[in-house]
């Protein structure tokens, strides 16, 4: 039975590369050829590298070849080497397009790489190409991308979540075994729930934030999407740790773990004695009821595998929402201050008229939803404004952290709760009303404010689509959570809804029933 | 000088408050590994990702810098915060890549300190609120292309390049005091290495708010903010002139309207630039890609205790222990190098007369620097002062061998015994060498029979020229003069 190159996880390429059994080129070659046969359906991809991913295959499979045969030199290469992975377009790739998902962006090609994207590079990693996202990662739905409207591979009318839509979609399509997003308010976690994968937010200052084009830069963090807590380890690995460039990014070690994260029973017995809790304010009103069936089945099975559950409170959870539209916008109104038409992007000046030339500019080259936000934003940090908005969000943070402080305190391993409270929805049914859009990130948005590491995991199906659990650890926790979710896997590895799988989306390329 | 103006029968006095911006030197800019460009650079070729302001780009701050600024508030007496943090200055200009400046607003890194500036009224203090560290911007260049079209260039070399904003309390009464603390500031710069300062070339911009008011317990009056003064004379004039304006325009029932105002060095004037808008909001926060810097004191120890010694303590010491006039302690201390050759000489010659050499120093040396010679070594100068302080050899000669030691590595002591340099003071020597000359200038004689005078210069130069430049000239004018009345 041979290793099916859509399918496979990242560990399973990995093995399969130093075996023999598969080739880097080959597996590349698949996922491209999928893409581009699915494309007009899933539509997750703003730009492909085929003739740059195919060569990076090629090397990849050079070094193998060279390598095989000799145990000690095949235990060198890099655990990603060969391994495809997607790119959310706003990670800075030298020569490539980057957009963020705006109109502002058009035909601006970096001239660098990200931090991240220079230790994919260094670790053998084959990059498929960039993702669809909302626009400069404000959204939650992909729909505020100015150029395609990314599916939900579960079903082609509903959005994939968002901001990192894209990347999002072609895992849970299986056109990539891994993907990086970005995570300011749950743009991680709430696609990789509603796309039914691991999507994982690491603590802030883990993951290096240069070349990342910013929203808002004390939220913001990069994270693994894949389809198993493994190969999130390993993705988180190979972008983790300090950088020199970031001088935000935190000089705490990357743990090792990672890279031997367990699994099967191993994992599953680790669970045994944990001691999670569950905050009863992340069950809020207007939670679907499939939602929070999915989730309190999740946690019962937690328990049943030897872990202790307690109930626990984190009252200002409800403030978090609105000390983050604060916070975000204000930042994203600074952040987003260079798209002026200057230099590089879209650009309406020449008239001679410099104010002109920004009023349109910025006009123009901006979606709503972005310019909502800078509005906020500015408002926000107004003189006579500053102090009651900012500075209060601020002082509200510090209270929000303090929150979670209190549950470490306590000795609990982690947080368990709904990632987000609902499936995926209808394209268009939150178009209106920015704030019912907002609300769907209430759940991810206070281990942002907390500067906190979360991860969503797929715990089960709600109407045929899926759900998401998700953990919340303490600082540098990543290894312990995705332990966890690597132990959730095991014990939930029979159930029925894992043997579950998108098919919309193979049905709709395939000419079948759309 | 006083701050009062008198004009048409009305005495109002000046307020005025200085903000001066100030390129540190750094090798690399602020908040990227950039080099700092020079003019020979091409446009655009000092960026990266950073400065440029390009998407995804994130700051990292220069310790280099931040030690400049703490080294500085050292020196002027301030408080150094315990911690320090940047903030986001907000507004949009082509110059500007990021559409905000990093800059620092609530935790300046040096605030209360202050500067001993001497005056012809005597020596006062000027109270310095605060300085803080900030990025320099782009330079626009506007042009016309060849179809007479217009285009603005941006050249971002500048672009992040370290500077010192220093801002002094409303403490400054009149023009000179306002000039003598801009120098008195570079000259403290540069002596504990922060900055070079050269006005010319624009590390160093001085703005001055000024108004007046009709008396020294009056509210203040409306200020106008003057730039474009690129000189320590035109920051003089300037504030001078304004003064004397706005004077003028009260004088004659009229307002002061605050703007602000350009210097023109050519007509001697200030002219509009650009009426107060309404104030500006920069929407100031702090810069969430920087974590803010905690300052240990055993960090500004060390800082401090590297500081060399400061322009004020130097001129007292000088005048106190070396009996050198404040004039001349001045001037040595006021040029940094020349303080520096003026210690080096006394370290190597402890005994050398300190008037001797400062007159050295501020003469020749100071001279020969100016027109670019190079830099004498100190111990074979402080052996040429020496020579010459003992009469071993006599001051023409010395100067030609100054000249020598500026131009590359020479022995004093050997050269002198080598081309029998020594000065000859021997009158039986320097009496056969006038008598000589005299022989062999009748003409002279003739004139000065004739009761001309300056025969006797003529006489003794030529007797000089015979004694290849080695007599004792106030000896051989004593000769001549001798024999010459024995005509």
């Amino acid at each position: 039975m041979s290793l099916d190159p859509r399918r496979a996880t990242a560990v399973q390429l990995a093995a399969a590369y130093r075996s023999g059994e598969v080739t880097a080129l080959a597996t590349t070659t698949a996922l491209l050829d999928a893409i581009e046969h699915e494309e007009a359906h899933l539509s997750a991809w703003l730009h492909l590298r085929r003739d740059a991913a195919l060569g990076e295959a090629s090397a990849a499979d050079a070094r193998f070849t060279a390598a095989r045969g000799n145990t000690a030199a095949l235990a060198a290469l890099p655990p990603l080497l060969g391994v495809p992975i997607a790119l959310k377009d706003l990670v800075n790739l030298e020569g490539t397009p980057t957009t963020s998902g705006s109109k502002i962006l058009e035909g601006y090609i970096s001239p660098y790489d990200a931090t991240i994207a220079a230790r994919l590079r260094a670790a053998g990693a084959v990059i498929l190409g960039k993702t669809n996202m909302d626009e400069f990662a404000m959204g939650s739905s992909t729909e505020f991308s100015a150029y395609k409207r990314t599916t939900n591979p579960w079903d082609l009318d509903r959005i994939p979540g968002g901001s990192s839509g894209g990347s999002a979609a072609a895992v849970a399509a299986f056109q990539a075994p891994l993907s990086i997003g970005t995570d300011t308010g749950g743009s991680i976690r709430q696609p990789a729930s509603l796309t039914g994968i691991v999507g994982m937010k690491p603590t802030y200052g883990r993951v290096s934030r240069y070349g990342i084009v910013a929203f808002a830069s004390s939220l913001d963090q990069v994270g693994p999407f894949a389809r198993t807590a493994q190969d999130a380890a390993l993705l988180l690995h190979a972008i983790g740790g300090r950088d020199t460039h970031d001088a935000t990014s935190s000089a705490e070690p990357l743990p090792a773990e990672l890279l031997a994260l367990p699994s099967g029973d191993a994992a599953a017995t680790a669970l045994k004695g944990r001691r999670f809790a569950l905050p009863k304010e992340y069950f809020v009103a207007g939670m679907e009821p499939g939602v929070e069936r999915a989730v309190r089945a999740a946690v019962a099975s937690l328990e049943a595998a030897g872990a202790t559950i307690e109930e626990v409170s984190l009252p200002t959870t409800e403030h978090a929402l609105a000390t983050y539209y604060i916070v975000a916008p204000a930042e994203a109104s600074a952040n987003l201050a260079r798209y002026d038409g200057i230099r590089y992007g879209a650009s309406k000046h020449g008239g001679g008229d410099l104010l002109q030339g920004y009023l349109e500019t910025r006009g123009r080259g901006f979606g709503p939803e972005v310019r909502r936000r800078i509005m906020l934003g500015t408002y926000a940090l107004s003189a006579g404004y500053y102090d009651a908005y900012y500075v209060k969000a601020q002082q509200v943070r510090t209270l929000i952290a303090r929150d979670f402080d209190r549950v470490w305190a306590a000795g609990f391993d982690a947080i368990v709760a709904p990632t987000s409270p609902q499936v995926a929805w209808r394209f268009g049914a939150k178009m209106s009303d920015p704030v019912s859009m907002y609300l769907a990130d209430a759940c991810t948005i206070p281990a942002n404010m907390a500067g906190l590491p979360g991860v969503s995991i797929p715990c089960g199906l709600s109407e045929g689509l899926p759900v998401g659990a998700q953990l919340i650890g303490r600082p540098w926790s990543e290894s312990q959570l995705l332990g966890i979710a690597s132990g959730f896997e095991a014990i939930t590895a029979t159930a029925e809804w894992r043997s579950v799988e998108p098919t919309a989306l193979a049905r709709a390329a395939n000419g079948g029933a759309a | 000088m006083s701050g009062k103006v008198a004009s048409g029968g009305s005495v109002r006095s000046a307020v005025i408050g200085i903000e001066i911006h100030v390129q540190l030197r750094t090798a690399t800019k602020m908040f990227c590994p950039c080099a700092i460009p020079t003019d020979a650079d091409e446009p655009n070729s000092r960026t990266c990702p950073t400065c440029l302001g390009l998407p995804g780009a994130l700051p990292t701050p220069n310790r280099a810098a931040i030690e400049k600024v703490i080294a500085v508030g050292a020196a002027i007496g301030a408080k150094t915060p315990s911690t320090t943090r940047w903030d986001r200055k907000n507004y949009f200009y082509p110059d500007l890549p990021k559409g905000y400046q990093i800059s620092q607003l609530d935790l300046p890194l040096a605030e209360h300190g202050s500067i001993e500036v001497t005056t012809s009224a005597g020596v006062g203090s000027v109270r310095i609120r605060r300085a803080h560290l900030e990025e320099d911007t782009a330079r626009l260049r506007h042009e016309r292309a060849g179809d007479g079209s217009r285009a603005s260039l941006i050249d971002y070399n500048r672009s992040g390049v370290a500077l010192l904003e220093i801002v002094t309390e409303p403490d400054l009464r009149d023009a000179e005091t306002s000039r003598r603390y801009a120098e008195e500031l570079r000259l403290l710069l540069r002596t504990i290495g922060a900055a070079d300062a050269e006005m010319e070339n624009g590390q160093m911009r001085v703005e001055a708010n000024v108004s007046l008011r009709d008396s020294e317990e009056a509210p203040f009056g409306t200020r106008v903010e003057v730039k474009n003064m690129n000189s320590f004379r035109s920051v003089e004039r300037a504030i001078a002139f304004e003064i004397a304006r706005q004077n003028e325009l009260l004088d004659a029932g009229g307002s002061v309207t605050q703007e602000t105002r350009g210097w023109d060095d050519t007509s001697e004037t200030t002219y509009t630039m650009r009426a107060k808008e309404d104030s500006h909001d920069y929407r100031y926060f702090p810069e969430p890609d920087l974590p803010p810097l905690a300052i240990s004191d055993a960090w500004i120890a060390e800082i401090r205790a590297r500081l060399p010694e400061l322009p004020a303590a130097r001129r007292a010491r000088y005048v106190a222990d070396l009996g050198l006039t404040a004039y001349d302690a001045g001037v040595l201390v006021g040029e940094p190098r020349a303080a520096s050759l003026f210690e080096a000489a006394r370290a190597a010659q402890p005994a050398l007369d300190a008037k001797l050499l400062a007159n050295w120093v501020a003469g020749e040396y100071l001279r020969a620097a100016n027109e670019g010679a190079g830099e004498p070594e100190p111990k074979q100068f402080a052996a040429l002062v020496a020579a010459v302080g003992a009469g071993e050899i006599n001051g023409a000669t010395g100067k030609a061998l100054f000249a020598e030691l500026c131009a590359g590595p020479l022995d004093i002591r050997a050269v002198i015994t080598e081309r029998g340099l020594a000065q000859i003071s021997d009158d039986g020597a320097l009496e056969a060498i006038a008598a000589e000359t005299l022989a062999a200038s009748p003409q002279a004689l003739a004139d000065w029979r004739a009761g001309k005078q300056q025969a006797l210069g003529f006489l003794v130069g030529q007797a000089m020229k015979a004694s290849k430049g080695r007599g004792n000239p106030a000896r051989l004018g004593e000769i001549m003069r001798r024999l010459l009345d024995a005509q």
